[in-house]
């Protein structure tokens, strides 16, 4: 996804409106950017820096600063593996191999075609349910080796 | 008025003076990293430690530079259990730096030959010590905020936006100055004034006097002073001495 400049600027714009053009509101008006946007690109976040009046490197500084933020663009679907205690001992590193070789990549990669980032988290919360695989905000609880190929599938 | 005691002295300092400000006016040497006058401060080397007694009896540690001084507060600069703790912080922060020979002046002034940690690779850290001396010059001094902390934990790190976007600095050289490690170069050749961070370089132009025809100032540093004192830019055609000279 290319975008003008302009086409930019019509996408932060509602944006900033909605967190009140307030630099106190930074860190979500980063997180609808990127909502928006699939990641932070640099021309993002130097129009954030105009608009709101406030140092670059403040905006660069907190973009860096969380992890949840992507700086690279990144896949069309976000996979996330959890690797806390309690998926782990039910095997979490045994899907994890499988949806890295499934994928051919590593955490914090994107596979070739855009479709898929990967990363791992550590306890989502949910820990009866391990081990967790989340899709695009979507839990799957119970994860089996052999389930994990049907369930990338449903992915486009 | 504030009346405290440090050491054993009886002082009085104006209320939200820090302690450190206090056992200065009293010629009270507390090493320091971290600290200066020009700016607000920060508490990241954590050498400035002492130790208080509260007018309540509460006894701890705390960073004098950060800590106000209070009525009755009872201030001890130098106890075996802080040279102990200002020894191991600067024994950190050599394996961070092994090779700035400011820390090791410091490490030796705290009674520590070497560091007992396992040392980093020198290149990785450029003898920076992230005290923030010179984010904070930048920021509260200049007002450009042209450098910044990027990444977080131990992927922390000084540097402009995007490791190359230097649009904000005027070259002014302040972090240069202020940095307590020298862990910035700067070098003016060939009419350019040349950075050499951390983790980037720059590079910006020098102006020539309109008289003798030395480089003097970067030209962005001539339009920020320009801009701030209200005087036209012409004023900041000659260099200072050329200048001075006519005024005489
Ligand atoms: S450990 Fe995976 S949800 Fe808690
Ligand atoms: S001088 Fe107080 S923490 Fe560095």
């Amino acid at each position: 996804m290319k975008l003008t400049a302009q086409q930019l600027k019509n996408k932060i714009k509602p944006i900033l409106g909605k967190n009140h053009n307030d630099p106190a509101m930074l860190v979500s008006i980063l997180q609808d950017t990127q909502t928006e946007l699939g990641y932070l690109p640099r021309k993002a976040l130097a129009e954030i820096h105009k608009e709101l009046n406030i140092p670059l490197t403040q905006v660069y500084g907190v973009a860096t600063f969380f992890k949840a933020f992507s700086l690279e663009p990144r896949g069309r679907h976000q996979i996330q593996v959890c690797m806390g205690t309690a998926c782990h001992v039910r095997g979490a590193e045994k899907i994890l191999d499988t949806v890295e070789r499934e994928l051919g990549i590593m955490p914090g990669e994107n596979d070739k075609d855009l479709r898929f980032s990967l990363e791992t988290v550590n306890c989502v919360g949910a820990c009866a349910l391990g081990p967790i695989v989340i899709v695009d905000g979507d839990y799957a609880g119970e994860m089996k080796i052999d389930k994990v190929k049907p369930l990338l599938k449903n992915y486009k | 008025m504030v009346k405290l005691t440090i050491d054993g002295r009886q002082t009085e300092a104006k209320e939200g003076a820090m302690v450190l400000d206090a056992a200065r006016a009293l010629n009270i040497y507390i090493p320091t990293l971290c600290a200066h006058e020009s700016v607000s401060a920060y508490g990241a080397c954590r050498l400035c430690t002492v130790d208080i007694t509260t007018r309540s009896g509460r006894n701890r540690m705390v960073t004098s530079c950060l800590y106000p001084v209070e009525e009755g507060l009872a201030v001890k600069t130098t106890t075996e259990k802080i040279a102990a703790h200002r020894r191991m912080l600067i024994q950190l922060l050599l394996a961070r730096c092994p090779e700035s020979p400011e820390l090791k002046a410091m490490a030796k002034k705290l009674g520590a030959d070497d560091t007992p940690f396992p040392k980093e690779d020198p290149a990785k850290n450029h003898n920076c010590i992230l005290c923030a001396l010179c984010t904070r010059a930048c920021d509260e001094v200049v007002g450009q905020s042209a450098i910044s902390f990027v990444n977080r934990g131990v992927a922390r790190e000084m540097a402009i936006p995007f490791y190359n976007d230097s649009d904000a600095c005027i070259a002014c050289g302040s972090c240069f100055y202020i940095c307590p490690t020298n862990a910035i170069q700067m070098t003016d050749k060939n009419g350019k004034r040349r950075f050499v961070m951390p983790h980037n370089t720059m590079e910006f132009e020098l102006a020539q006097c309109a008289q003798c025809g030395r480089y003097h100032l970067p030209k962005r540093q001539i339009a920020w002073m320009a801009k701030k004192s209200g005087q036209p830019l012409e004023f900041f055609a000659r260099c200072i001495s050329c200048r001075e000279e006519v005024r005489l």
